[in-house]
């Protein structure tokens, strides 16, 4: 939200610093005193959370890199003279695992905020798709990072997830074949693969740091959404970002922190998978293939279609559809609070995603299968027909006025009246 | 937003505004306190670790060592000078007084730290013929020469540094600065006549 | 409701696919693990020292002359928060193995007494001699087992005192026994440990089911032995963010205290 700068030096360095390269201003003005709804929720404290955990997995991973050695024959056992020699090593690796789930967990929670707040509606397209992106790239280099310790779950989930560009074939005979081999550096996954694995998740965060950049540009060009769904009209209706929201935020990254810390300190392999504990082994494929938590619902889909090239189209597409939802919501109304209809499909569409989750964990036989396809379905028809659908025909519920009076239930402050008056 | 209509400081009795400071000061306390600790593995990560401090060994015959000869091995990662010396280089290393040495210190940790730089205190203890030391120059850390028949031992019959000129003597001693110590004798003990095992 | 059975049709008319009503099939899947109670389990838990002493006299004496543990070493014997053998048991106890050291000057390769620094010797020199002379099943390495099943020590108990007779309508291949833990039920591994087999001098009762719960324990501490430090630093942590959120939850409110005043009850 463009304000007028209130920056002051205060002293004469701070004055020449400012006159060539206004960075303290620029802080200033973007995290101090920058306006903002005063009526932001909890489900507002994300972005806070996902900064400060992409942050931290940077930080431990490039200490991490300090001892990894990203050889096929000696990948495994440099993760474990991490996990038992190195000092605090256990702690490092085991922050960077489990933070890595918290990373995505925190960041489905922000994506359905907005999509439930409407917070891809205009002005604020670029800012939902860039976060769009940033998922993308999260998945990539939370799937390259999974390979890192070359045990049997990273080994076959290399395998699976690129052998996934092979139905290329079917579209242009032998493309699929060159560009996975061309992937793995080989006739099959290996020692090069795994190479150009490590020195692309090292590379990765730091194109997610970029581009949250730019998602937080974006976000300071309109200002925040919030949960009325409605423009600030007055001042009034802002607070500074600090120290509202900086302490705020910094409460509910505490909060989010003890959930890390059970994790970390007392279940570190829960949300792992125990086959990643045994070497990787290119004869032998475990009896039971299963990602990570956080693509157990992309998985399930993949395996609800029954053909290849298709089931892959419905992978990419189940991320990729996410990049149209500002164009595919055709209601006016930005919070779903305020859409009665609507409502009862956006809960359907998390109950959807969860269930997807399940099912992509459970062996892809019987009602499993069925029920992985009716979730897909639902999962493609909520973006595709329910969002412009419902749109058209819903009747929503009378906005509030101002963010005043959906925060306070009427316009007017009597109380702040009197005490003006008082005062 | 400094202007911002927003209230920040209604009015507030003093005991308010003390409860206020002193919940602030606990919070940037906190913060202060946690960052701190979450910096500490950060940093000890890049000490040794476990596997390196578990003192590994290094055994030596020294059978095979004639008069005269010198081999070099290696001790954690580090080069061991083992120089079997002649009665000249003996007698030449106890000729020297300890007031012309730039360092007048023994450097030898199997004996207490203000052991004065005498060849016996450099020597092998009861078996002078030997010198084991650590064969690291004390200036930058370069590997002096003299090991080898051929290489020039400086002007004192030890060891040289290629690097920036340091002489060292034939109880190891810097004579020639710009090496500010003696080089430092390793921990090690005879196990039997002819075998020695450092560290 | 209607609307899924819609979906219901429309799945199956899409995909062509009728849902079939068996079970989902039972070959390969792990039978139920029963749950153990072991000191270290929760969230003060710790190893207890004397157990895990006791369980790697149990992989000595017998896991360990198939299996090889090749990430740890002796020193780890002696480290804090595992087994906790004195200095000077560690060193007896590495120079009780050879240790294929070298080359030596001669470019021969020699055997010498282990010393602490050196790993757990292996029983076989790679994976060819230990397939050969276990009719072709490879003994897996034990270094991280306990973290590399589902159920960790609790399946390494049940499969230890898993063995039983194979049930009479089932063809066990030569050579295999029938184990009830072990998915599949057949295991090329024979039932060693058996009551007596390891000679324990603290006065514990010589039981299979001893020997199986140290052994357990002593494995669990091999894969993570670092968790008694896991625990401890974690509880302090914890702690500390709880205190830090509670502050932090009163400075938020001191902070927007003055907002709230100018409203009647509503929380933000």
């Amino acid at each position: 939200m463009a304000h007028p700068s209130t920056y002051q030096p205060r002293s004469g360095a701070e004055k020449w610093l400012d006159e060539r390269l206004p960075v303290a201003r620029l802080m200033h003005d973007q995290f101090m005193t920058f306006p903002t709804p005063r009526n932001l929720n909890y489900w507002w404290t994300f972005g806070g959370i996902l900064t400060f955990i992409l942050v931290a997995q940077i930080v431990t991973g490039v200490v991490l890199a300090m001892h990894y050695i990203p050889a096929e024959d000696r990948a495994f056992d440099s993760i474990e003279h991490i996990m038992r020699d190195v000092n605090w090593g256990w702690l490092l690796r085991y922050s960077h695992a489990v933070g890595a789930s918290m990373f995505f967990l925190a960041a489905y929670i922000h994506t359905f905020r907005g999509l439930y707040y409407g917070s891809y509606k205009a002005p604020r397209e670029v800012l939902w798709i860039l976060g769009v992106l940033i998922l993308l790239l999260m998945i990539a280099t939370a799937f390259m990072g999974y390979s890192l310790p070359w045990g049997q779950m990273s080994f076959w989930a290399v395998t699976v997830i690129t052998n996934l560009f092979s139905s290329l074939d079917a579209i242009v005979p032998g493309l699929g074949t060159t560009l996975v081999q061309w992937i793995w550096g080989g006739f099959a996954v290996g020692g090069p693969t795994l190479n150009r694995l490590y020195s692309l998740h090292y590379l990765f965060p730091f194109i997610i740091a970029g581009v949250v950049v730019l998602h937080i540009w974006a976000l300071h060009v309109p200002g925040n959404n919030n949960p009325a769904g409605i423009e600030v009209k007055s001042p009034k209706e802002t607070v500074p970002f600090h120290p509202y929201y900086s302490i705020k935020d910094g409460f509910a990254l505490l909060m989010f922190l003890l959930l890390f810390g059970v994790f970390l300190f007392f279940a570190p392999n829960l949300l792992g998978h125990a086959d990643n504990y045994i070497p990787a082994n290119p004869l032998q494929t475990p009896p039971h293939i299963v990602p990570e938590w956080y693509f157990l619902p992309f998985y399930a889909i993949l395996r609800a279609v029954p053909d290849k090239l298709l089931g892959v189209i419905a992978l990419v597409s189940s991320i990729v559809v996410l990049f149209f939802v500002p164009w595919l919501d055709t209601s006016k109304v930005r919070s779903t609070s305020y859409r009665p209809v609507y409502r009862w499909f956006f809960w359907a569409f998390v109950v959807t995603c969860i269930a997807l989750g399940y099912l992509g964990s459970q062996a892809p036989e019987g009602w499993y299968l069925f029920f992985g396809r009716v979730f897909t379905i639902y999962y493609f028809a909520f973006f595709l027909v329910v969002m412009p659908v419902v749109g058209k025909f819903e009747r929503p519920r009378r906005l509030p006025g101002s963010i005043t009076e959906a925060v306070l239930g009427h316009a007017e402050q009597p109380r702040s009246r009197k005490r003006e008056a008082v005062a | 937003m400094a202007s911002h209509e927003t209230p920040l400081d209604p009015v507030l009795d003093d005991d308010e505004m003390s409860r206020r400071d002193v919940i602030l000061i606990a919070a940037g306390g906190f913060t202060a306190i946690g960052t701190a600790a979450a910096l500490w593995p950060l940093l000890d990560q890049m000490n040794p670790d476990a596997s390196a401090l578990s003192l590994a060994t290094t055994d030596v015959d020294l059978a095979p060592i004639e008069v005269g000869q010198a081999v070099t091995v290696v001790w954690r990662g580090k080069p061991i000078f083992i120089r079997h010396r002649t009665p000249e280089e003996i007698e030449q290393a106890n000729a020297t007084p300890l007031d012309d040495l730039i360092d007048p210190l023994a450097r030898n940790v199997n004996l207490p730290d203000d052991a004065p730089a005498t060849d016996e205190n450099r020597a092998a203890p009861e078996r002078e013929p030997w010198l084991i030391m650590i064969g690291i120059c004390t200036h930058l850390g370069c590997i002096p020469q003299g090991q080898a028949p051929g290489q020039y031992k400086g002007e004192y019959g030890g060891w040289f540094c290629p690097c920036h000129g340091s002489q060292y003597d034939t109880a190891g001693r810097v004579r020639i600065g710009p090496a500010p110590e003696n080089m430092y004798i390793p921990p090690y003990a005879f196990t039997s006549d002819t075998k020695i095992r450092i560290g | 409701m209607t609307r899924h059975v819609f979906l219901n049709l429309l799945g199956t008319f899409l995909l062509g696919f009728a849902a079939p009503d068996h079970a989902v099939g039972q070959d390969g899947h792990a039978p139920e693990i029963a749950r153990q109670s072991w000191s270290f389990a929760p969230p003060f838990g710790t190893f207890d020292n004397a157990q895990l002493q006791r369980g790697y006299q149990v992989y000595r004496d017998v896991c360990g002359q198939c299996h090889s543990m090749r990430l740890l070493s002796y020193r780890n014997l002696g480290e804090p928060g595992g087994p906790e053998f004195s200095a000077k048991a560690v060193e007896a106890l590495a120079a009780k193995s050879q240790i294929t050291d070298g080359p030596d000057d001669k470019g021969q390769m020699f055997q010498r007494p282990g010393r602490p620094s050196d790993r757990f010797r292996s029983p076989y020199a790679n994976e060819q001699a230990a397939r050969s002379a276990n009719k072709g099943a490879l003994p897996p390495d034990l270094s991280v087992m306990a973290k590399a099943r589902a159920g960790g020590p609790d399946y390494i108990y049940a499969l230890l005192t898993g063995y039983r007779d194979a049930p009479p309508d089932m063809n066990l291949a030569p050579g295999m026994y029938y184990n009830e833990a072990f998915p599949g039920h057949q295991i090329a591994m024979p039932p060693l440990l058996q009551d007596g087999a390891v000679a324990y001098t603290d006065g514990t009762e010589k039981t299979l089911d001893n020997y199986a719960r140290d052994v357990s324990a002593f494995l669990m501490w091999a894969a993570e032995p670092k968790l008694e430090e896991r625990h401890k630093v974690g509880m302090r942590v914890m702690i500390f963010l709880l205190v830090f959120a509670v502050i932090m939850y009163l400075a938020k409110r001191t902070v927007w205290a003055p907002l709230h005043k100018h409203r009647d009850t509503q929380s933000s």
